[in-house]
């Protein structure tokens, strides 16, 4: 189990270096996307400005607040509350944020599926678990909202963050095919007949 | 006694902030529970990170979560009191407006089919205000709770027949609890709505799930089913976020009603481990705030 600290945007040997239960920390830019994003880039036609190759995004809609524009927040957004949802909605996306836009690094909560799994090693990526809930910890490893696009889509809108220190996160999901998600579930799958059977189930009680 | 719409309005303003920020003592208390008992490493690392963040949260004033959720206010009004209720809740719909825009919080809330958002926190029937009376004299309580997405999508009704009998019922919450994986937001409070009519045995999976823990099920019946669910959950091993350990629920709580003959009608609806809320109480003395 290793610990990485990555300059953002990395490589494909970078992302390819990681195993499941490796930690990371990334610094420099993080990008923030969600569910009607990625539905109006994939299925309405739109395209972002942003140049993600390398990068890495988070299932994020922050609390942010207007401002207005300074030089402490160039897009008039200062964040208040970024936290991460649940990736699980946002399965089918993986694969063409990575083909068309050369995404490395999806971070999230509560893990990904088998489509996602096979664009990690197709392509060189990875899913990082952050804590889902512990946003006001999270907001404190964010400097600064750099830039913002999509907007008329806000919350949702295409986030570019600064970030500091950001993690540790857990990779969850690696290039090789392991997947922390899925060895547990498959586990407390296994268990399912002696949980039942300590519930009494069957037992015509 | 009379209650003043402004002071429900301010009311309802601040319990939206004060639920999102205040973690309440009872859960911090699971927390310290489960934090004690966990074998798991990463399981341990997990629940570490969750319980700083209830920390950093108060510290800073910031929220504890960025998901404001869809805001629920249950009302329980006692005897003697004297309010409009249409004028009540239309102060609850501007004190949740209001919080929004003034704090200001990420508006959750939108047109479902438009996905249109007011940036208000309300639309067609939200917030939820669920209105019920209870035999406290002079009394109004307003409960908030800002319910969060991660949990609320795992949310399942199963109309089960009465010859499939109590197991059914035991069986329907385990699978559940598998398919939510770590989706929910691990550790939960998982919900269990038993009997009543479908949209009943769903709002008392609701009511279970938010209920503070260390509650009881005011039937016996559902007393020792949650007592006997909640003695088992953690045995599955999926674990604080679906990362693993001895960490998947804070408890297991059930509600129940009577149902009819032909049912057997089971429902579970979860709470992640920001299990936010915060109550108001109106009395002759004034308004005070709690959990």
């Amino acid at each position: 189990m290793a610990h990485y600290d990555f300059d953002m945007p990395i490589s494909d040997a970078q992302v390819r270096a990681l195993r499941v239960n490796d930690t990371v920390s990334l610094n420099g830019t993080l990008y923030g996307i969600r569910d009607a994003t990625q539905i109006h880039m994939f299925d309405r036609g739109r395209k972002t400005r942003f140049d993600l190759r390398g990068h890495a995004v988070i299932h994020t809609a922050p609390n942010v607040k207007w401002v207005g524009e300074t030089q402490a927040a160039p897009t008039g957004y200062a964040p208040l509350c970024v936290g991460t949802t649940t990736s699980a909605r946002m399965e089918r996306f993986t694969r063409p944020l990575m083909e068309q836009y050369g995404v490395r690094i999806i971070i999230g909560k509560g893990g990904l599926f088998a489509a996602s799994q096979r664009a990690f090693a197709d392509l060189g990526g990875a899913y990082l678990a952050i804590i889902g809930g512990a946003a006001a910890l999270e907001t404190t490893w964010i400097e600064q909202i750099e830039e913002v696009d999509l907007d008329d889509l806000n919350p949702e809108s295409l986030w570019k963050f600064r970030v500091k220190g950001f993690g540790p996160l857990l990779v969850a999901m690696d290039s090789h095919g392991g997947n922390l998600y899925g060895t547990i579930a498959t586990a407390a799958q296994g268990r399912r007949a002696e949980v039942l059977a300590a519930l009494g189930v069957g037992s015509g009680k | 006694m009379r209650v003043d719409p402004i002071e429900v309005e301010e009311a309802a303003k601040a319990l939206y902030i004060r639920a999102l920020k205040l973690l309440p003592p009872d859960i911090k208390a699971g927390f310290r529970k489960l934090d004690s008992a966990e074998t798991d490493t990463t399981g341990k690392a997990v629940l570490g990170t969750m319980i700083r963040n209830i920390a950093v949260a108060e510290a800073n004033d910031n929220l504890l979560c960025q998901d404001t959720g869809i805001p629920i206010y249950n009302i329980v009004i006692g005897r003697n009191v004297a309010v409009d209720g249409y004028e009540l809740k239309q102060a609850i719909v501007r004190g949740c407006a209001r919080a929004t825009k003034e704090h200001p919080l990420r508006s959750s809330v939108v047109h479902p089919v438009t996905r249109g958002n007011e940036h208000t926190s309300c639309g067609r029937l939200v917030p939820v205000i669920n209105i019920d009376f209870s035999a406290d004299p002079e009394s109004l309580r307003i409960e908030m709770i800002p319910k969060g997405s991660g949990s609320e999508n795992n949310s399942w009704l199963k109309m089960a027949i009465p010859a499939d009998g109590i197991d059914a019922i035991k069986t329907f919450v385990i699978d559940c609890v598998l398919e939510a994986g770590g989706k929910t937001c691990p550790p939960t409070i998982v919900g269990v709505g038993v009997g009543g009519t479908a949209d009943l045995c769903v709002h008392l999976s609701k009511v279970a799930a938010t209920r503070a823990l260390g509650s009881v099920c005011e039937d016996a019946e559902g007393a020792r089913l949650e007592r006997e669910l909640s003695g088992v959950v953690n045995a599955l091993g999926i674990g604080a976020q679906g990362l693993g350990g001895d960490s998947t629920a804070f408890a297991v709580h059930v509600e129940t009603a009577a149902t009819h003959i032909t049912m057997n009608p089971v429902a579970v609806n979860m709470q992640c481990h920001s299990a936010r809320r915060a109550r108001a109480t109106f009395t002759p003395a004034g308004v005070s705030y709690g959990f």
